[in-house]
């Protein structure tokens, strides 16, 4: 698989006194699935939003092709190829589907000339064709035009994961993509996931549902206090006592299956 | 054209000019309560112009509207450093400190105010909303506009999408006040007498309400809003003349309860398209 194609090294974060992420490390490599769980408040989303540069990373470094993106500019990263989705719905609520989607290319069409465009206007745009298309090809059965705080959740959540698509990202970071969604949704989720990743996309996932996790990742880090606890193939970690014990508290040592 | 009617389309030109200015800022997420300021500086360096230097009105008018973009640049940096109802202040106060210094600066006129020796015909007003109002459409078509209205709904998402949050928002405020300006100069050329009294706190508060009433979401809002503003207490002066303010009041607050996002909104202008038969994209 070659060398990774994202490295993250003693990463550490504290709010005030409160040390929400301490040394954590691990590295993706180009294509793969890589799941991210942990109890709540175990600081997932704070790997989330350290790599997207929305919080300042304390210590440690974070590298992305082989470049330092430690402390690079929010706005930055995205052209470099690192795009996310977000625990709770974050679109744009008074704009269309289509708009929203737009948003996701931003970064590819920040020329002058592109920006002047009127493209609401110009229905043959090619970036406006190619979000539609994408719209489409993610079965995405909307009305493009409608606004998107008008539609249901589950449409909403994978809308999110095509606009974190349109940036062409190596790297995908998806922030619970199947919390809220019903089974049948979130299998038509993973088999949409297992698509992109065949196009060499890597997937940084959080994730709490340990059935799509085994569906769809095949390598899993566990997060308990701010720390590592635990790197490994998802049939592993179920049988991780240290994992166990994050989640279920000690007596789960006596549970079957505990090692 | 009757004397009257030239009169409503002569200050709803400048007020739908002046709109579209405090749009921008509004459309991209920050409230301008300072509009009056952007539109007396507009207003007394295109007086200026005219009337000391005496350079030709378009001359002036483009020196207007750039002076007042130009303070609309650098202003935005302080401003934009504030939030929410600070924002509003720190504005409001800027267009405090303008008319303040127009006041007690004798080559303006001070409080007597000052006599604009050039015309501008009301034609050339309508000419010049007219390319006002396509350029504010296109601008809302474009990815610009887009990226506006992205950064009004989620800043930082927005910053995450590669938006450069920061330069949309100096954009608006630079955009807002050239055409706050713009207005202000008109104004100042087809009335030929300017005072800093005209620039108060209450038309800085009345443009904020004709793009808030308007709606804020597309180029629609200050056009519906502005006109609204200025055309409806007009028709209510062919009624019950005292009450006029009490109804068109009254009609705000119905408004702000049915609309509260503002008359047209994004959804209101997709659902007119959609009934008309255009098919939605598929």
């Amino acid at each position: 698989m070659g060398e990774p194609i994202l490295q993250i090294s003693s990463m550490t974060k504290s709010f005030g006194g409160l040390k929400v992420l301490e040394g954590v490390s691990f590295d993706l490599k180009p294509g793969e699935r890589f799941g991210l769980i942990g109890p709540n408040g175990a600081g997932k989303t704070t790997v989330f939003n350290l790599l997207s540069g929305v919080y300042t990373v304390d210590d440690g470094s974070v590298f992305l092709a082989g470049q330092d993106i430690t402390n690079l500019s929010i706005r930055a990263r995205i052209g470099l190829g690192l795009s996310r989705s977000f625990q709770n719905i974050r679109l744009m609520p008074h704009l269309s589907v289509l708009e929203n989607v737009m948003m996701g290319q931003h970064c590819k069409t920040n020329q002058i000339v592109e920006m002047i465009k009127p493209i609401s206007w110009m229905k043959n745009n090619k970036w406006r064709q190619h979000a539609l298309e994408t719209i489409k090809n993610a079965g995405l059965e909307v009305d493009p035009d409608s606004t998107v705080s008008e539609l249901p959740y589950g449409v909403r959540k994978k809308i999110e994961v095509v606009r974190a698509l349109m940036s062409n990202p190596s790297v995908l970071m998806l922030d619970e993509p199947a919390a809220g969604l019903n089974s049948n949704e979130t299998a038509e989720l993973a088999d949409f996931l297992h698509g992109i990743s065949d196009s060499n996309v890597t997937l940084l996932l959080v994730e709490h549902d340990m059935n799509f996790i085994h569906a769809l990742c095949e390598k899993v880090a566990v997060l308990n206090f701010g720390s590592k606890i635990f790197e490994g193939t998802p049939q592993e970690v179920n049988r991780d006592k240290a994992v166990l014990e994050a989640y279920l508290g000690t007596s789960a040592m006596e549970m079957p299956g505990a090692t | 054209m009757g004397g009257y009617l030239e009169g409503i389309i002569a200050i709803l030109c400048i007020n739908l000019i002046f709109a579209y200015g405090v749009f921008l800022t509004a459309a991209s997420g920050q409230l301008n309560l300072g509009g009056a300021g952007f539109q007396a500086l507009g207003a007394y360096v295109a007086g200026v112009c005219s009337t000391s230097l005496e350079v030709p009105i378009f001359i002036s008018v483009l020196a207007g509207m750039l002076g007042a973009g130009l303070i609309g640049f650098l202003i935005s940096f302080p401003v934009l450093r504030t939030r929410g109802v600070y924002m509003v202040l720190a504005t409001f106060a800027f267009a405090l400190v303008v008319s303040g210094i127009i006041l007690n600066t004798d080559f303006l006129g001070g409080a007597t105010g000052m006599v604009v020796s050039a015309y501008t015909p009301v034609e050339t007003l309508i000419a010049v909303t007219i390319i006002t109002i396509f350029s504010m459409f296109w601008l809302m078509a474009s990815r610009i506009g887009l990226a506006m209205r992205a950064v009004h709904d989620d800043d930082t998402v927005s910053e995450i999408m590669g938006v450069n949050v920061r330069g949309v928002q100096v954009f608006a405020f630079t955009l807002g006040g050239a055409l706050a300006g713009l207005s202000g100069a008109l104004y100042a050329h087809h009335y030929s007498f300017i005072e800093a009294q005209y620039f108060n706190a209450l038309l800085s508060i009345f443009v904020l309400l004709f793009v808030l009433i308007g709606g804020t979401q597309t180029a629609w809002g200050p056009l519906i809003g502005a006109s609204f503003f200025t055309l409806v207490p007009e028709l209510l002066r062919l009624g019950e003349t005292e009450w006029r303010y009490v109804i068109f009041g009254t009609l705000i607050v119905i408004m702000m309860i049915y609309r509260p996002e503002g008359i047209v909104t994004r959804e209101l202008v997709h659902r007119t398209i959609t009934l008309f038969g255009r098919k939605p994209e598929r």
